[in-house]
């Protein structure tokens, strides 16, 4: 059938966990009766690789891309509607964002950058929410988790190193900046060790926030996905009596954890533009 | 033999280990200092929460390791 996947492993009775994680060409359609539209299944439009550089770069509309592009439209349309019109004390939509967005100011960037890291709010409030609506549209009965795919967080990760390379050649200088990276007053015979440990370190730092949002963003689904596989691999129903509540305890966590993970993403990013801008705290 | 199942599953369980055992001497600590000292307990909760995900970030890098292992 065009765009079905099979995944390797996969047998008839059994739940099929990686394929629900992983990334398809194309939509699932939440009807109840799915087969009888589109198959239950919208395809996407499929390009084919082309190469750059000898790299291939597939950019087929995906279903994390849908996600994302619907995180996007949300958020535009949310914002833009809650903020039309300032008022002192805001109320209804502004609300609710605007503790969120004064959160994020007071707690995250003047807190660890300064009243000189304002300039880095908008980018930090945008990685916030498009985070955070991400986890949030995974949880939804038929979303997928566009944070749950590792190009995903990558790229986001990719973002903030760029951010922290600009924030630190901007206020230190090119050569000044990477000077920075090697601690104060080290004795000559060192540096051979601290130069690659630094540059290392440089790189590691993103690369752990791209891992981190993924692995959390993953794991949730990975156990709710287990818990109902258990019932599939009693094949009997009384399990469900134990699984259910189980996952349902769990997805209640996962609501908890996509919140924390943005908030922890978001203040990780900050923290390390505040020691390229300022390296001497 | 293929050993990778039972690595897998042994890494991810001791990865699991050392995520719990950090985060319950940090949630002790937490509980401690509230203790101690009611008014900062909402400093307290902050720096807990943020300590318990940069340690369970370290403890999913290991679970992805072992979930690579096993499927791959």
């Amino acid at each position: 059938m065009a765009g079905e996947e099979h995944v390797a492993g996969a047998a008839e009775g059994k739940l099929d966990i990686i394929g629900h994680l992983l990334d398809h060409h194309y939509l699932e359609v939440p009807y109840f009766n799915a087969h009888h539209f589109f198959d239950g299944k919208i395809d996407l439009p499929h390009f084919a690789p082309f190469e750059l550089y000898g790299i291939p770069i597939d950019m087929s509309i995906t279903r994390h891309v849908v996600m994302m592009w619907i995180a996007g439209a949300l958020l535009v349309t949310l914002m833009l509607v809650a903020f039309r019109r300032s008022k002192e004390v805001p109320s209804g939509l502004a609300g609710l964002f605007e503790p969120m967005v004064l959160f994020v100011r007071d707690d995250i960037v003047l807190a660890n950058l300064g009243p000189r890291g304002l300039p880095y709010l908008p980018y930090l409030l945008t990685i916030f929410f498009f985070i955070l609506t991400c986890n949030l549209l995974g949880l939804i009965p038929y979303g997928a988790t566009a944070t749950g795919n590792v190009s995903v967080t990558a790229g986001l990760a990719l973002c903030t190193f760029a951010t922290i390379l600009i924030a630190g050649i901007a206020n230190n200088g090119l050569f000044g900046y990477f000077k920075s990276l090697v601690p104060h007053g080290m004795p000559l015979w060192l540096l051979p060790i601290m130069i690659p440990v630094e540059l290392l370190g440089l790189v590691t730092k993103p690369f752990a926030l791209c891992i981190r949002l993924f692995a959390n963003m993953t794991a949730g689904h990975v156990i709710i996905l287990a818990l109902f596989g258990m019932i599939f691999m009693f094949n009997n129903e009384a399990v469900g009596l134990i699984a259910v509540p189980f996952a349902a305890v769990i997805y209640l966590l996962e609501i908890f954890v996509a919140l924390v993970q943005a908030f922890i993403f978001t203040l990780l990013s900050a923290l390390f533009i505040g020691m390229a801008a300022h390296p001497e705290h | 033999m293929d050993m990778t199942g039972i690595g897998a599953g042994i890494g991810a369980g001791l990865v699991a280990l050392g995520a719990g055992w950090g985060i319950g001497r940090l949630a002790a600590a937490a509980l401690e200092g509230t203790a101690r000292q009611p008014e900062a307990s909402g400093d307290i909760r902050t720096t807990m929460i943020i300590a318990a995900a940069l340690i369970e970030g370290v403890a999913l890098f290991g679970q992805v390791v072992c979930f690579l292992l096993a499927t791959g």
